[in-house]
């Protein structure tokens, strides 16, 4: 039998999504910036055949940063987390230490299946779920093998209490298992036509409205359990053990857990203002978005009033600086979301470059800026060295954030200028402008996110160099850093 | 009444079940803090104490077994 003088907490899980996250980040961004160029210089679309259109690679981008960048985050700090708070290693189980590797590998071999088949162009044609059939259940065993490594930890825990984080960790895996789930039945045509049908082609089990619906109840819920859900359980954990302050109320973190909750899975339907789905849908889905500020600021506040009397960590300490404004992004998109969803502001940013805009402040400056620096935060307790260079953090900081506000306020102006010309009618009620018009009006604002994509992924590179300069040169520590992390 | 009528009201009254359900769970929550019954405030400790060797706040009794032989 161990004994506890010898138990460590066992991070080699925890590494091995920490090397994706950088691996996925680096590469969903890289795409993400060379379409965001595509669109201000469309002849850069002719670089590889077609598996260099913009059409193309979308789906790479968005699935790369979703499944690949943030889930890989997620995994990360949760085999990271998760020990810690339940106070129980995962070297004290076999069984677990092999499903945690299972689920590394079979996360890591089913990733690169996945952007191969979205490369050669198989698609469900669904956004945010584009993957077909074959790719579906390879996601399903993943998410599983992920449940089991949940669950069994939580089994063999010291502390009874979850703490708000965990809770947050279960809601993401129960939340996605449900979404991804319902919105991927579908029929693959290959064994429903006596193989007339191709084996990487199927059709959904639900069809036109309906089909939209399951879509957009999957699609905004995907990103409250992708982008909101886990992220809140890494600034739950992190932003109080890297200041040393507990967290402001944790009876409002409860409160603001089942709040989010309740009101998040009924948002969906706005993003079907104006379509063939029923109004009293349509009007709840705007309702409940507005309704969402009240649970996410609810988190967000009390992020900010942890820092309460400590607010001097801000200008000591970079990790601090990332996570504050993390909170403050997350503030700042879940006003602009529902704001969004009101019918009449719908009415000029549908389908606008306005919906880019607020998807990447909130993805950019929440989700980006929180995994970074979670994964800093662990980097010295799991590779035992310091963080390799303070003033690098600081100079990413500011250029990063620099390329945040660059990317949505180009995008607002753009957006808001897209709509109200195809709206605009003279005074026969004419349209004035033709599609192409906008398209030539847009094109600065386009080069202007391009730069900010440049920015961006330069300040994603100097993490991924400051994280590799860690793990492999930095100083060595003798003893585990309480809480503030130490760097050079 | 079709389906879709039937669909409306459903989903309104839900909502004021779940709205009831939610504050009380808040009036749940202040009450038992008040009356001493629970400390919801501490439990913020678990990510600030969270060594492999630290006393758990709320020590899980089923696996309460050798491992804490130190503590005696």
């Amino acid at each position: 039998m161990q004994s506890n003088a010898a138990l460590e907490y066992d991070y080699s899980v925890a590494k091995l999504f920490t090397y994706t996250t950088i691996l996925f980040g680096f590469l969903g961004m890289l795409i993400g910036t060379l379409i965001a160029a595509q669109m201000a210089f469309p002849e850069l679309n002719y670089m590889l055949g077609e598996y260099g259109t913009f059409s193309r690679l979308r789906p790479v981008h968005t699935n790369t940063v979703v499944f690949g960048f943030t889930l890989s985050g997620v995994f990360a700090t949760f085999y990271y987390v998760g020990q810690r708070v339940l106070k129980v290693s995962m070297a004290e189980s076999k069984f677990l230490m092999f499903m945690g590797k299972f689920h590394f590998w079979l996360y890591f071999v089913g990733a690169l299946l996945a952007t191969v088949s979205l490369l050669l162009g198989y698609s469900q044609s669904k956004e945010y779920a584009q993957y077909e059939w074959p790719i579906d259940i390879v996601i399903v065993l993943i998410w599983v093998s992920w449940g089991v490594s949940l669950f069994g930890l939580i089994g063999i825990r010291r502390e009874k209490t979850l703490y708000i984080s965990m809770w947050y960790y279960i809601a993401t895996f129960l939340g996605i298992a449900m979404l991804y789930l319902f919105n991927n039945m579908s029929v693959p045509t290959y064994f429903a036509t006596e193989g007339l049908g191709n084996i990487m082609h199927s059709v959904s089990m639900y069809s036109g409205t309906n089909d939209a619906l399951v879509q957009w109840w999957y699609g905004h819920n995907a990103v409250a359990f992708g982008f909101t859900v886990p992220i809140v359980a890494m600034v739950y954990y992190f932003l109080p053990k890297e200041s040393g302050q507990a967290i402001y109320s944790y009876k409002l973190s409860l409160l603001s857990f089942w709040g989010l909750m309740f009101v998040y899975l009924w948002a969906g339907s706005h993003h079907l203002l104006y379509s063939t789905v029923p109004d009293w849908m349509q009007t709840m889905g705007s309702v409940f978005s507005i309704v969402l500020i009240l649970p996410s600021w609810g988190s967000a506040i009390n992020m900010l009033l942890t820092m309460k009397g400590e607010w001097n960590q801000l200008t000591e300490n970079p990790l601090i600086k990332f996570m504050v404004l993390a909170s403050t992004f997350y503030m700042l998109s879940t006003l602009e979301g529902p704001i969004q969803a009101i019918k009449s502001v719908n009415a000029i940013a549908h389908f606008t470059d306005w919906i880019p805009g607020h998807v990447h402040d909130g993805v950019l400056g929440w989700v980006v800026f929180m995994i970074m620096a979670a994964l800093f935060h662990m980097a010295p307790r799991m590779f035992k060295r310091e963080i390799y260079s303070k003033s690098l953090i600081e100079k990413q900081f500011w250029l990063q954030t620099t390329a945040v506000v660059l990317y949505f306020t180009s995008m607002w102006i753009a957006g808001i200028t897209q709509g109200m010309m195809w709206r605009a009618v003279d005074e026969y009620g004419n349209l004035m402008y033709s599609f192409i018009d906008t398209v030539a009006v847009l094109q600065p604002y386009y080069a202007i996110r391009a730069l900010s994509g440049v920015l961006y992924l330069t300040g994603f590179l100097m993490f991924a160099y400051n994280m590799i300069k860690t793990m492999t040169a930095s100083r060595e520590l003798t003893q585990e850093p309480q809480f503030r992390s130490p760097m050079a | 009444m079709d389906i879709r009528e039937l669909q409306g009201y459903a989903n309104f009254f839900m909502t004021i079940f779940l709205v009831i359900m939610l504050y009380g769970y808040i009036i749940h929550l202040y009450r038992s803090e008040k009356k001493g019954e629970s400390d919801y405030e501490k439990f913020g400790n678990i990510a600030l104490d969270d060594e492999i060797d630290s006393k758990p706040i709320v020590p899980n009794p089923k696996t309460m077994n050798e491992n804490e032989e130190q503590n005696k």
